[in-house]
């Protein structure tokens, strides 16, 4: 059983980067500038010289061979290289994704930690009117766009300072509110909750341990989403917070339209989305196991 | 109706005449200079001042407002009809065709939005004309917007299928064709509807995001995205705080829209 839950998201893994794959180098083929090589503008070389640069480059004419090279290439870390930077994909990544990864993993569990309170606090809290300050900023942090959320913390930031990780964690914050507040609401209305209440046991117990701990599991799967929302989010954070991550670097890439540099970043994150709802789901899976075992 | 959603209506109502009445409600064009007025303060004649190029702002806000409101439900209405083509037809006809279907929305779904947006946006021209680089954005976000809403519509057609009704019309023999126009569609029209207002909001953020990155539509045609790059000068907006009311216009009807959908149960619309 454990083989088949770790063999299911692998090959997810394996499919979505061979198509994903496939995708970046279609859109790398019909970017602008393919098939071009400034070398050849140099002066410098001969004739020869000019007419070898133009067999090695007519090999990607043909599109199978140009697609397992890329792919192949992809697979031994070799990534392309950076028409407007001038250098390989993979130094670039090497420099800039430290930060990015810090900053999301600290606005992640930020958000997830802000959300998770407040949904915690408004069922414990069941006074009505109980939700209207969270169920208002949350409202307001969802309806902002990312860029104007990472503005506002750029004005404060000479204040409170690391913008970029508040806008992210505030930029996860409602959508982890919100379906963690469906969620909790839910569980408290089941029938071991009500018992719960009727013999007498303490608020935190109930929430604690009758709703809490049994709608983990679906509270787990918002790591995966979590990682998603602050991955498409660090682009206009990091742009408009100038911190030199993943994010503006496709920024530049789109600008710049070097579309080799652009599909690696995507392919790159899409897998390390992938990843960590992979991680998700088999946890849940590890928690629901001993459960399914025992029926 | 609750009142809350009442009053959603009655401004999104108020923001979709105005941008629609622009033309008459200012004197300017959004892209009328008056080079011995720039970023002048508020007044009778200029009702949220002008910016650095002496440009009514009120009027860059409502003609951008037009743009973006316009444009996103434009956008939602394509990527939803995209949406139904693919989704239904995978729900309807099940078998390979559904893995097909089911694996490209996978796909699509684990591309994240953004820099799957921006991927496609950089492959297109950059430098091109303002009405140009709208048609382009909002196409962008109609043709990419369509994995989430098919999985939905695939789930939902689905379940209709393998509804008794259904297999006891099917049992009684009528035609494919009669099945899915006369009882198919009819009943997944609140699923298409529904999945149509939950990305007019995601549409109108999309844009947004894009204009600021200056990525959407270009000058000096206005929209939200492209207005909100201004405050990106925090000095400026500390001294004009006026310049601020595109983004509350924006955080305004995306609230309002954000009520009417009723999305307390749908926190992951996407």
């Amino acid at each position: 059983m454990l083989a088949s839950l770790l063999l299911r998201p692998a090959r997810r893994i394996l499919l979505t980067v061979l198509l994903g794959g496939l995708l970046g180098a279609t859109l790398v083929r019909m970017g602008p500038g393919f098939g071009v090589d400034e070398r050849e503008l140099d002066s410098r070389l001969s004739v020869s010289s000019q007419q070898a640069i133009r067999a090695e480059r007519a090999r990607d004419n043909n599109i199978a061979v140009f697609y397992l090279r890329y792919l192949a290439g992809f697979a031994r870390g070799d990534f392309g290289f950076s028409r407007s930077l001038n250098r390989p994909v993979s130094q670039l990544l090497a420099e800039r994704l430290p930060l990015t990864l810090v900053s999301l993993g600290v606005g992640v569990a930020g958000g997830v930690s802000i959300g998770l309170a407040l949904a915690l606090l408004t069922v414990w809290w069941r006074a009505p009117g109980a939700d209207v300050v969270p169920a208002l900023l949350s409202g307001l942090c969802f309806a902002a766009p990312a860029a104007v959320i990472a503005l506002v913390f750029l004005w404060l930031g000479p204040w409170i300072g690391a913008a970029a990780r508040w806008a992210i964690a505030l930029v996860v914050f409602p959508h982890v509110y919100r379906y963690a507040k469906n969620q909790l609401v839910a569980t408290s209305q089941a029938p071991h909750v009500v018992a719960a209440q009727a013999k007498g046991l303490s608020s935190w117990r109930v929430l604690w341990a009758h709703i809490f701990i049994p709608a983990a599991p679906q509270l787990a799967a918002l790591a995966g989403i979590s990682v998603s929302l602050a991955f498409g989010a660090s682009i206009p954070i990091e742009v408009i917070c100038d911190s030199p991550g993943v994010g503006q670097l496709a920024w530049r890439a789109a600008l710049d339209r070097d579309l080799p540099l652009l599909v690696t970043i995507t392919v790159l994150v899409a897998l390390l989305t992938l990843v960590v709802n992979s991680l998700a789901d088999l946890a849940l899976a590890a928690w629901n196991l001993p459960a399914r075992s025992a029926a | 109706m609750t009142g809350r959603q009442k009053l959603a209506v009655m401004v999104l109502g108020a923001a979709v005449a105005a941008s629609l009445g622009a033309g008459l409600l200012v004197q300017h064009s959004y892209a009328e200079q008056s080079r011995e007025i720039i970023s002048a303060p508020p007044s009778a004649q200029f009702w949220l001042g002008t910016d650095e190029l002496g440009r009514d702002r009120f009027a860059r806000l409502l003609y951008g407002t037009r743009v973006s409101l316009l444009l996103a439900p434009a956008a939602a209405l394509l990527s939803t009809l995209l949406a139904a083509l693919l989704g239904g037809a995978a729900g309807y006809l099940g078998g390979r065709w559904e893995r097909a279907v089911t694996a490209g929305i996978d796909l699509f779904l684990s591309l994240p939005w953004l820099f799957l947006l921006l991927a496609v946006r950089a492959l297109l021209p950059l430098n091109t004309s303002p009405v140009t680089s709208v048609v382009i954005t909002f196409l962008l976000l109609g043709f990419l917007g369509w994995a989430a809403p098919a999985r939905i519509i695939r789930a939902g057609t689905r379940t209709l299928v393998n509804s008794d009704y259904l297999v006891q019309a099917a049992a009684g023999g009528i035609s494919r064709r009669r099945l899915f126009w006369r009882h198919l569609l009819p009943n997944l029209r609140p699923i298409l509807l529904a999945q149509f207002w939950i990305s007019v909001p995601l549409f109108i953020l999309s844009e947004a995001n894009l204009g600021l990155l200056g990525l959407g539509v270009s000058e000096p045609l206005p929209s939200w995205g492209a207005l909100l790059r201004e405050l990106e000068n925090y000095s400026a907006v500390i001294a004009n705080p006026w310049m601020l009311a595109p983004a509350i216009l924006l955080v305004l009807v995306v609230c309002c829209l954000q009520l009417l959908l009723g999305t307390e149960e749908s926190a992951f619309p996407c």
